[in-house]
């Protein structure tokens, strides 16, 4: 106290014609968060709250529900459905290196040497989403359909009979198997790919193509040291937007796999739905959730690219 | 005596402090914003509230709760009913036999298509039911087992005998008294579901189908064979194959008859369990046979002369939509009255020629023949005695039952 009072006297405030601009600065960027916040706050927090509330949450419809902090709950549901959960982050795994193997030449090819074209062959990438989720995985049906041309080919090629030992299809057909679910993912989250990898590859300067001609580097030097670390953040991003919405996915598994593919998500929507099992139903997505922050927090510290993403 | 302070700043050092926190580049950073609004998440989130949510028993009123009847003073009645189940005219805009209702009570139908799904709808209508209030619909349309749900949770009306002369008289023998519902107090069928064997001719090729037996024991037709996700149908229809009574089984009935679907599963007999869209695999042959809807059946028929369907000599199983009045609805005497309109032979042929579902209604026969003769002869529409004699339906279960029985059929189909 007695420092406070021997305290030189403080300077006069700035002179007051300052002032308004400096102020209204101060809080342009909280009143600019201020929407996006709510909304987070209302369609996010609050029910990622309300979820985790019903997972300790035991009861029946007729009785009501009540917290009674049953954890075992959580247990109980990995320890039953654990086989959809592997499954689950298997299928969106392949459909994710899919969706690369397929995207990055495609990306590479719009970005470098479209040319004139590049415009139009972005618009044939975004188009599928013109027409809704459902049937465009229905549509696979029909591409995929037994006896169909895709599957007749596959056959007389014998290239069924080797996916068959490998267990990714059954018997004759490639339509309710492992295989028609990941094909069916990879088609419907390969845009997702697509654009990310563009946007980074699109941005690189040519000149530095250029440059590692200049020094020597062959083709395939200068795609390995130059283009596919410069085009690290689409990758990155590419792979993640890619692989969450996948491994939640429960549509491709629905319509195009059978009995033996059903995925997490098929579990949620049916303790949630049929079985009303709300408590197993929000254990299982906070599961599902925490399985894909941990596993995109390791990718994510390997890849070596906190700041990109 | 002052105090020792090490480092001490100016007043003015310590405002250009405080103001770069406000300010600079370190007041906005992602990550302190992250931890604020974590930090934020979980104060509102504590512990405390995360127990306040629970979730309230679903009811217990017994017999619905009315609301004041505005019938007299609004002439007009709201109905949700699921898509593509009303007669249409050739514009599509038009619903015929609601027309001809509103034009001879001068009561106003506000026709809502907003049912897709019994589960969906559930989900949608709970929150205003569970909190006793109007959900804005005066009839909805529910199948049996959701319709038995609301009527034990005390959700929907008791309807009044006196606003019902057609329906009474009219409604046909073996609709009047399903076990959740005995002598229709609450609830009238608005069409009949009969679920039927389909086949498709072509992808059989010659092989012979008779009973539900050979789609899951043939082993020509491994991994041709769709079973549907209704666990009340698939269930039923195989019960009745294994000698079982759908209206009296007993658990350990259910556990065997699931345990004879699993052998058929693990032989890799079933391609797989659909919802509608077994309509697609049929249709394109990927399914030889499949458990089927009859109303679907009689339309895919008219499309693709392969399509057919049996009627296993075990029986077949038969559900109902049924219209229900809600709690707190304002126009219970109108709902009456147009739910009664439906059961007068005229308005039923013309729907039953439109939708081809089985129709709940006696005596339409004549009227439906005057519209359309095949229709009229079609036992997938009107049920001939013989057909009647083989329908059952499933007992209703309770809510104990329903989520084990519910769980042990979603195991079946993999989730």
């Amino acid at each position: 106290m007695a420092t406070l009072t021997q305290a030189p006297p403080v300077a006069p405030p700035p002179a007051p014609e300052k002032r308004p601009p400096r102020r209204r600065g101060r809080w342009t960027p909280y009143l600019l968060l201020l929407p996006g916040l709510l909304w987070l706050l209302v369609f996010f927090a609050l029910p990622v709250i309300y979820q985790a509330s019903t997972s300790v949450q035991t009861g029946s419809l007729e009785q009501g529900y009540e917290v009674t902090w049953h954890f075992a709950t959580y247990w109980e549901a990995l320890s039953e459905y654990w086989p959809q959960f592997v499954r689950s982050v298997l299928y969106a795994a392949s459909a994710t290196v899919l969706c690369l193997l397929l995207g990055y030449p495609l990306a590479y090819l719009i970005a470098f040497r479209a040319g004139r074209w590049r415009n139009l062959i972005m618009i044939l990438v975004i188009a599928p989403f013109f027409t809704s989720f459902l049937i465009r995985t229905l549509a696979w049906k029909t591409i995929l359909a037994d006896g169909g041309p895709v599957v007749d080919a596959l056959n007389a090629l014998h290239v069924l009979d080797v996916t068959a030992w490998l267990g990714w299809t059954a018997g004759d057909r490639v339509l309710a198997t492992p295989l028609a679910v990941v094909c069916g993912l990879t088609y419907n989250f390969l845009p997702f790919m697509i654009l990310p990898l563009y946007t980074s590859l699109e941005r690189i300067d040519p000149r530095l193509h250029e440059a590692a001609n200049d020094l020597y580097a062959k083709p395939s030097t200068t795609f390995r040291r130059v283009t596919f670390p410069l085009s690290m953040p689409g990758v990155v991003s590419g792979t993640l937007l890619t692989f969450i919405p996948a491994s939640g996915d429960y549509i491709n598994s629905d319509l195009l796999g059978s009995t033996d593919t059903r995925m997490v998500g098929n579990v949620i929507q049916s303790q949630f739905l049929r079985i009303l099992d709300y408590p197993t139903a929000a254990a299982l997505s906070f599961i599902l959730m925490a399985a894909i922050l941990a596993i995109v927090t390791l990718y994510i510290r390997k890849s070596g690219t906190e700041d990109l993403v | 005596m002052e105090q020792y302070e090490p480092d001490r700043l100016s007043p003015a050092q310590e405002a250009a402090v405080r103001r770069s926190f406000r300010n600079g580049r370190a007041a906005l950073t992602r990550r302190s914003l992250l931890r604020a609004s974590t930090g934020g998440a979980l104060a509102v989130g504590g512990l405390g509230a995360l127990s306040a949510c629970g979730i309230p028993a679903a009811g217990n009123t017994q017999g619905g709760v009315p609301a004041e009847d505005h019938s007299k003073e609004e002439k007009s009645v709201s109905f949700s009913n699921w898509t593509e189940y009303m007669d249409v005219d050739e514009t599509g805009r038009q619903h015929p036999t609601l027309e001809a209702f509103t034009e001879r009570t001068g009561i106003e139908v506000k026709y809502t298509e907003d049912i897709n799904d019994n589960t969906e709808f559930f989900g949608k209508i709970k929150p205003q039911l569970a909190a006793g209030q109007d959900t804005g619909r005066d009839v909805i349309v529910l199948t049996d087992w959701l319709a038995a749900r609301l009527i034990r949770l005390g959700w929907v009306q008791k309807l009044d005998p006196a606003n019902l002369p057609n329906a009474f008289a009219n409604l046909s023998p073996q609709f009047r008294s399903p076990d959740w519902d005995p002598g229709r107090a609450y609830s009238y069928p608005w069409q009949g579901i009969a679920t039927v064997i389909a086949y498709n001719k072509k992808a059989l090729d010659g092989i012979e189908v008779k009973t539900l037996s050979d789609l899951l024991d043939n082993p020509k037709l491994k991994g041709r064979v769709g079973l549907l996700t209704e666990m009340r149908d698939t269930m039923g229809l195989t019960l009745l194959d294994m000698g079982k009574e759908p209206e009296k089984f007993t658990a350990d009935d259910f556990d065997a008859a699931l345990a004879r679907l699993q052998r058929a599963v693990d032989k890799g007999q079933v391609r797989r369990f659909t919802g509608n869209d077994y309509t697609a695999d049929i249709t394109k042959g990927d399914f030889a046979a499949c458990v089927a809807w009859a109303g679907d059946v009689v339309q895919l028929k008219a499309d693709n002369p392969d399509i057919d369907f049996l009627i296993p000599d075990s029986g077949y199983m038969m559900s109902s939509d049924n219209l229900l009045v809600p709690n707190k609805a304002r126009h219970k005497t109108n709902a009456e009255r147009l739910i009664d309109y439906y059961f007068e032979p005229r308005a039923a042929a013309e729907l039953a020629a439109y939708i081809n579902f089985v129709c709940p209604v006696e005596g339409v026969k004549d009227e439906l023949a005057k519209i359309d003769e095949d229709a009229a002869n079609n036992p997938l529409i009107l049920p001939d005695k013989a057909m009647q004699a083989k329908s059952r339906a499933f007992r209703s279960l309770s809510s104990k039952e329903e989520t084990e029985f519910e769980e042990k059929f979603a195991k079946l189909t993999g989730a």
